[in-house]
């Protein structure tokens, strides 16, 4: 049997996609294939897992038992799902030792949504509802994704943010349906996380270096300007629901699209804080670098019982 | 019977406060875990301890037929009036001071909650069970890292000592009892301290003679939480946990 060209290979792969199937982790993939989903998906993981941190900041202040427990069910969540998309990540051939690496030292990113500050109460409202809202709809776009692993992990995702999409919409209700200093908080959260959580979608069409290949391999199903849209859409009448106002003066309603359109992004704030300039950027890198750091002999404890204990098995 | 009310509302109270003020020291490691599935394990554990405490507080608060409710419990009194042990709300300091605390506290719970399954009331007794469940995971979890620390490396063994010296001397405030506990006992409703201590004693030395490490031997006993009597760390526990109830007085969260 004749071996074929990588070029014929890759016609080959591109030829699978277009026909709709699924790829698996044994399967064969481009070099730029699997590390664009190595990038994707572990950058995915990162974000939940330094997501903890913002929330993690509310849980000893939560204002009662049973949104303490809540909160500290979806935080859970949250970890479980870093784990889970870290593994899934694994399926590519880096493991998460390098993966974290990649993440202390800078190398990989995390959602930049999480370099904002909870100043409040109400701000848990908001990542629950806006960030993890924002979440679902390129969650749900992922969920059909060409790469298996990625996918299956997406739907099973999906059902749990959901459930961490309404806690987060009902802490915002409540306040609303209450005393004037409360509403004031719901409101001001609204207006410190509409905007970046819109960012939250990427650059626009025009400016999306990763876009167009992305779309090819069906990695991406639809762009980042189409799924902030639909954010839009569906959140705006949420909001109007309980008496919240979207901070955008160009917000309105196109009859014709039924659709909303909305003013320009900041973008300059948006790469700034992809920079490394936003409020708490340094805090988080940080807090996870002490964390690690810290951990060590942990880790070290946990891996010499375990060689210990194998020793003594196997001379058993 | 309205006086057995009474202690028995007291008692819910001191297994509530204790589930409580635990739960609320490990939402502290949320995030800053050494290994993600160590932070998942924390969260979960508060998780259930957070269950607890509602379950207990709540029942507290409808023997004492006063109107209050689980959040009224433990957002609206001061520290005086906690009656947790003097155990839990110990900070977190290293890892090997939070699982040395857990250990010594899910032990306890273990074979509390496993007496106060036979409770005449019938409340405590279906709460106990429920929380068993919990507090047998619990148990487990941190008998294997007391294990690892104390026969992992010399530097994991050292912290173990250190956490062991600061902890120990907690441990009998878990078994204080008083009047209440001996009405209680007398009725059938509370547990014996005496048969939980001889249980909590044999499992801490079949952990500690596995992971290499020593039961200290005559270590004077700290004692109070029942009273209302704590070290200074609950009073800053409590108005980090407290501050928006108090913040913004009667609304709805």
């Amino acid at each position: 049997m004749q071996a074929i060209s990588e070029q014929e290979r890759e016609a080959q792969f591109q030829a699978k996609i277009d026909r709709g199937e699924i790829i698996e982790a044994k399967d064969w993939m481009p070099e730029r294939y699997r590390k664009q989903l190595i990038r994707m998906m572990s950058q995915h993981a990162h974000s939940e897992v330094v997501g903890m941190l913002p929330e993690g900041n509310w849980i000893t202040r939560a204002p009662s038992l049973r949104r303490k427990a809540v909160l500290l069910a979806k935080v859970q969540d949250e970890g479980g799902h870093g784990l889970y998309i870290y593994c899934g990540t694994e399926t590519l051939g880096i493991s998460r030792e390098q993966m974290l690496d990649d993440l202390l030292s800078g190398k990989a990113k995390y959602s930049s949504i999480f370099n904002y500050p909870t100043l409040t109460w109400a701000d848990i409202g908001a990542i629950g509802w806006l960030v993890d809202g924002a979440a679902i709809i390129n969650q749900t776009a992922l969920a059909k994704c060409s790469y298996g692993p990625y996918a299956r992990a997406m739907v099973r995702i999906c059902k749990e943010e959901n459930f961490h999409h309404k806690q987060g919409y009902e802490i915002l209700a409540t306040l609303m349906r209450g005393t004037a200093e409360q509403k004031a908080m719901a409101q001001d959260a609204m207006n410190r996380w509409w905007w970046p959580s819109l960012m939250m979608f990427g650059p626009s069409d025009a400016n999306s270096p990763n876009s167009d290949e992305l779309m090819r391999w069906k990695v991406k199903r639809y762009s980042n300007d189409e799924l902030r849209t639909r954010f839009v859409d569906r959140t705006v009448p949420q909001a109007e629901n309980i008496g919240l106002k979207v901070p955008d003066a160009d917000l309105k309603y196109n009859e014709q699209t039924r659709s909303y359109e909305f003013g320009e992004i900041n973008w300059e704030e948006f790469f700034n804080v992809i920079k490394g300039n936003g409020i708490c950027n340094k805090e988080r890198l940080m807090a996870r670098k002490k964390a690690h750091a810290e951990g060590a002999w942990v880790r070290e404890a946990a891996e010499a019982y375990a060689k210990k204990k194998a020793t003594k098995n196997a001379a058993a | 019977m309205s006086a057995l009310k009474n202690l028995t509302a007291e008692y819910a109270l001191r297994i509530g406060d204790t589930s409580l003020v635990l739960g609320q020291r490990l939402g502290e490691w949320c995030g800053h875990g050494p290994i993600l599935e160590e932070d998942i394990a924390l969260t979960n554990i508060s998780l259930d301890l957070i269950g607890q405490a509602r379950a207990f507080l709540t029942y507290a608060g409808e023997l004492e037929g006063r109107g209050r409710t689980e959040d009224d419990l433990a957002f609206q009194r001061d520290e005086r009036d906690f009656r947790n042990n003097l155990m839990v709300e110990q900070p977190n300091g290293d890892y090997a001071h939070t699982m040395l605390r857990q250990f010594f506290v899910s032990a306890f719970h273990y074979y509390f909650f496993s007496e106060l399954c036979k409770s005449k009331d019938t409340t405590l007794a279906a709460l106990a069970e429920k929380s068993l469940k919990e507090v047998t995971y619990h148990l487990r979890h941190s008998s294997e890292w007391i294990i690892r620390f104390g026969d992992g490396t010399p530097e994991s063994n050292l912290r173990m000592l250190e956490a062991i010296d600061t902890l120990y001397r907690f441990t009998g405030d878990m078994f204080a009892s008083n009047d209440i506990d001996n009405e209680l006992l007398k009725a059938g409703i509370a547990v014996d301290m005496t048969v939980v201590y001889a249980n909590w004693m044999k499992k801490v030395e079949s952990v500690f003679a596995q992971a290499t490490l020593t039961v200290p031997k005559d270590c004077f006993m700290i004692t109070g939480g029942i009273k209302g009597i704590h070290s200074e760390h609950l009073g800053h526990l409590l108005s980090e946990m407290q501050v928006l109830p108090r913040s913004f007085p009667g609304v709805e969260w």
